[in-house]
Formats: C-alpha cells, sequence, structure tokens
C-alpha cells in the first residue's frame, strides 16, 4: 500500500495508452464503422430506389400494354375496313366486269342473229323465188321481179 | 493456501505485499525482501509486478485493438473486428451520451480506461495463488531467491498507485480543458464565484474565499473518489478471495465449501469488475465535460 514512484510510471503509461489510442485505434476503427453506416444507408436508399423504379417501370409497362392494346383495335378496325373496302371494290370491278362480259356476249349474240337474219333473209328469197317459179311452173324473170323480191325480204 | 509453515496472516500480508524495486535507506538500489523494506525505500520505489501486468495488459490491449483497426474495413467484419468495434460503438454511445462539447480526446481516453481497467480487474478472477507460486517457483529455480520473499501481486488494480496513477492523469486533463476552454481566469472563476455570490462587493469579497474551500474540496474529491472506488472496491474484491483461498487449508470439508465460495464469489465478481471499470469510465467522461462546459452555475 506504499504509494511510491509507481504512481508517476502509471500515470505515464496511461497517458501514453491514451496517445496510441487516439492515434492508431480509435480513429480507422471510427472511420470503418462510420464508412460501413455510410454504405448501409446507401444500400438502403437503392433498394428504395429500385422499388420506386420498379413501381414506375410496372406503371410503364401497363402504360405500354394498354396503348399497344389500343394500337392493335385501332389497326384492326382499320384492317377490317380496308378489308371491307378491297371485297367493296373487288365486287364493283366484278359487277363491271360481269357487266362488260354481257354486254359483249349481247353484242356478239346480236351480230350473230343480225348475221343469220341476213343469211336467212338472202335464203328465203332464193327459195322464195324457186317456190314460186315451181309454183308458176314458168320462169320468172329474175331480174324483172327483182323489186318484188326484195320487198318480200325486207318484210320478213 | 495456507501451509503448515506460514500463518494465515502472513499470508495474506505476503499476498498484499507488491514486488518492490527502489532505493534502500542506504542509499544502494534493490529488491525488498519484505514489507518492512519496501516501506523503508519510500517514494524512490517501483513495484515491479504492477507495473508489469498493468503494462503487458496494456500492450494486450492496444496489440489487439490495433490490429482490429489495421485491418478494419467497411465490409463484413471478422470476428475481432466485430468485436472491437461493439467495444468502441459500446464507448462511443456513453461519450456521446455524457460528453457534449467537441474533444477527439475523450472518446479514445474513455475507450483505453475502460478496457483497461477491466482487463487489470480481470485478473483479480484468476485463482489468488497460480500466479504468485509460479513467480516463487520461477524466483528459487532460476534465480536462486527464496520462495517466501517473492512477492507477486497480480491485480494492478489493488494498488493504489494505478488508480491514483490514472485518476491524476485524468485530474491532469480536466485541468488543462478548463484552462484551455475557460482561460485562467474563467477557472479561477468558477472556484471563487460560485456557489455564493452577491451584487454587493464587500459580501463578494467575504464570499470568496468560502466558494474557493467548497468548490476547490469538490474538485479534489473528484480524482480522490475516483480512484479510491476502484481501488477500494479491487481490493476489498481481493481480499476475499484470500480469504476464500485460506479456507483451502482447513480439511477438506472447509475446502469444498470454500470451492464453491470462491465460485459464488467469482462469479459476482464478474459484475463487479464490469461495472467499477464502466463507472471509471463514465465518470472521467462526465468529468472531461464539467473542464469544458463554460457557463456552468450551480
Amino acid at each position: 500500500m506504499n504509494i511510491n514512484m509507481t504512481l508517476l510510471g502509471q500515470t505515464i503509461t496511461f497517458a501514453l495508452f491514451i496517445w496510441f489510442t487516439m492515434k492508431f485505434v480509435w480513429p480507422p476503427i471510427m472511420n470503418a464503422l462510420h464508412t460501413r453506416r455510410t454504405q448501409i444507408a446507401d444500400g438502403l436508399a437503392a433498394a428504395e430506389k429500385a422499388q420506386r423504379d420498379e413501381e414506375l417501370s410496372r406503371q410503364k409497362i401497363a402504360e405500354i400494354l394498354r396503348e399497344a392494346k389500343t394500337q392493335a383495335q385501332e389497326i384492326m378496325g382499320q384492317a377490317e375496313k380496308r378489308a371491307a373496302e378491297i371485297i367493296d371494290s373487288a365486287k364493283s370491278q366484278a359487277k363491271t366486269e360481269a357487266e362488260r362480259i354481257v354486254t359483249a356476249a349481247r353484242a356478239e349474240i346480236e351480230q350473230n342473229v343480225q348475221r343469220a337474219r341476213e343469211q336467212l333473209r338472202g335464203q328465203v328469197a332464193t327459195l322464195a323465188v324457186a317456190g314460186a317459179s315451181r309454183v308458176l311452173k314458168k320462169e320468172i324473170n329474175a331480174a324483172a321481179n327483182e323489186d318484188l323480191l326484195k320487198d318480200l325480204v325486207a318484210q320478213l | 493456501m495456507s501451509s503448515e509453515q506460514i500463518s494465515s496472516a502472513q499470508y495474506i500480508t505476503h499476498h498484499l505485499t507488491n514486488w518492490t524495486y527502489g532505493q534502500f535507506p542506504d542509499g544502494h538500489w534493490g529488491f525488498a525482501q519484505d514489507g518492512t523494506q519496501a516501506m523503508s525505500m519510500g517514494f524512490w520505489a517501483i513495484h515491479v509486478d504492477t507495473m508489469f501486468w498493468s503494462i503487458s495488459l496494456g500492450v494486450i490491449f492496444l496489440v489487439l485493438f490495433r490490429k482490429a483497426a489495421k485491418h478494419a474495413t467497411a465490409g463484413v467484419p471478422g470476428g475481432l473486428q466485430n468485436f472491437v468495434e461493439w467495444v468502441c460503438e459500446f464507448v462511443n454511445t456513453n461519450v456521446r451520451g455524457s460528453f457534449t462539447a467537441k474533444n477527439d480526446m475523450v472518446a479514445p481516453m474513455a475507450l483505453t480506461i475502460f478496457i483497461w481497467v477491466f482487463m487489470m480487474n480481470f485478473m483479480d478472477l484468476l485463482p489468488v495463488d497460480w500466479l504468485p507460486l509460479a513467480a516463487g517457483a520461477l524466483g528459487e529455480h532460476v534465480f536462486g531467491v527464496e520462495p517466501h520473499h517473492v512477492y507477486f501481486k497480480v491485480v494492478p488494480s489493488t494498488d493504489p498507485n494505478t488508480t491514483f496513477g490514472m485518476s491524476i492523469a485524468v485530474f491532469l486533463l480536466m485541468m488543462y480543458y478548463s484552462v484551455k476552454v475557460k482561460g485562467a481566469a474563467g477557472f479561477v472563476g468558477e472556484l471563487t464565484l460560485h456557489p455564493f455570490s452577491s451584487k454587493n462587493p464587500a459580501l463578494q469579497i467575504v464570499f470568496i474565499p468560502i466558494n474557493f474551500v467548497l468548490e476547490f474540496v469538490s474538485l479534489i474529491a473528484k480524482p480522490l473518489s475516483l480512484s479510491l472506488r476502484l481501488y477500494g472496491n479491487m481490493y476489498a474484491g481481493e481480499m476475499i478471495f484470500i480469504l476464500i483461498a485460506l479456507m483451502y487449508g482447513g480439511g477438506w470439508a472447509m475446502g469444498v465449501f470454500g470451492g464453491f465460495l470462491q465460485l459464488g464469489w467469482a462469479i459476482f465478481h464478474i459484475l463487479i469488475i464490469t461495472l467499477q471499470a464502466f463507472i471509471f469510465m463514465t465518470l472521467a467522461i462526465v468529468y472531461m465535460d464539467m473542464a469544458h462546459s463554460v457557463a456552468e452555475h450551480h
């Protein structure tokens, strides 16, 4: 229990220990703790931000989907309209074509009928003359009866 | 442990005597052979065991913490780093709670006090005879000294030199920062103008010496109570361990009873050594805070 130089020794030792702790122990540890705290805070903030971003992109996706759906519907409507148009135009074209063909056919028929009529007319005149001559049993002067025959042919 | 050769009183005295190196009254320097010789050396002596253990423990503390500090990263901490960080965080929380000014010295000081005092107190939990007997055997067989004359006190905080040394260091820091923060005049004013003050100059002159006596006593009481509290607790705890150890010499029944007592006291003592380290640290922080606070009115 003697108080002696140990007192001074302990005071100096203590002071040296404090100095060493203050210089070499405390700052690095506090630095590491501080850095870690910052890192954790940053990480948490980043996670929160990512969550927010995810929410945002989810909303964006929904919006894009909605837009795409509207667009698709629009396109489909347009396509339908276009198809109807095409069908309509095809129909009208076909009608015109059919009409044209019919008209052509009619004309041809008309022509043929006309031609046949002409032929028939000629033949009928000849037949009529032959028949008449046979009936009359005498030669008819064709030239003399020309006007009569022509009149007859025209009546046919 | 008491043997047939030595009495209980001798056993206790042996345990309470430091291994002292100093100047004998006749002028030559050497190791004291017993307590009376150590006493006769007066101030010019040094307790080798106290110095050895306190410095060894302090160096262990610093090496461990320095190792953790050197490899301290912000990444996932390892075992040692984790422990060191936990302790530092604990100390830092306490400093922030009690110390309001800004001083980068206070937290390292608190950490040093807490760990160092805890480690010195912890030596109390080692069975009281292990290290002294080992030292005795070493002295006898290696250095050829009479084992009874080898004194080896292993708990540095049961040496008042240690606790007073620390409290004097804290006191000097208090003085230094008081003068630095408040100025010499401010510090003198703090000592003389409280708690009694008067607008009347004549009355004020009467109050000054009264104030000074009161404030000076409370100032001196701080380092005194700081060191005596730690010393008293540790000394008493060590004493009880020694007394329990005496029972091992009293037959097997007493020995078994003593074993249980020692176990119980050691478990209880874990609380005391931690608490004392914590109290020393907290009070040192509070005293430093007082030294830094400028306008303090009682």
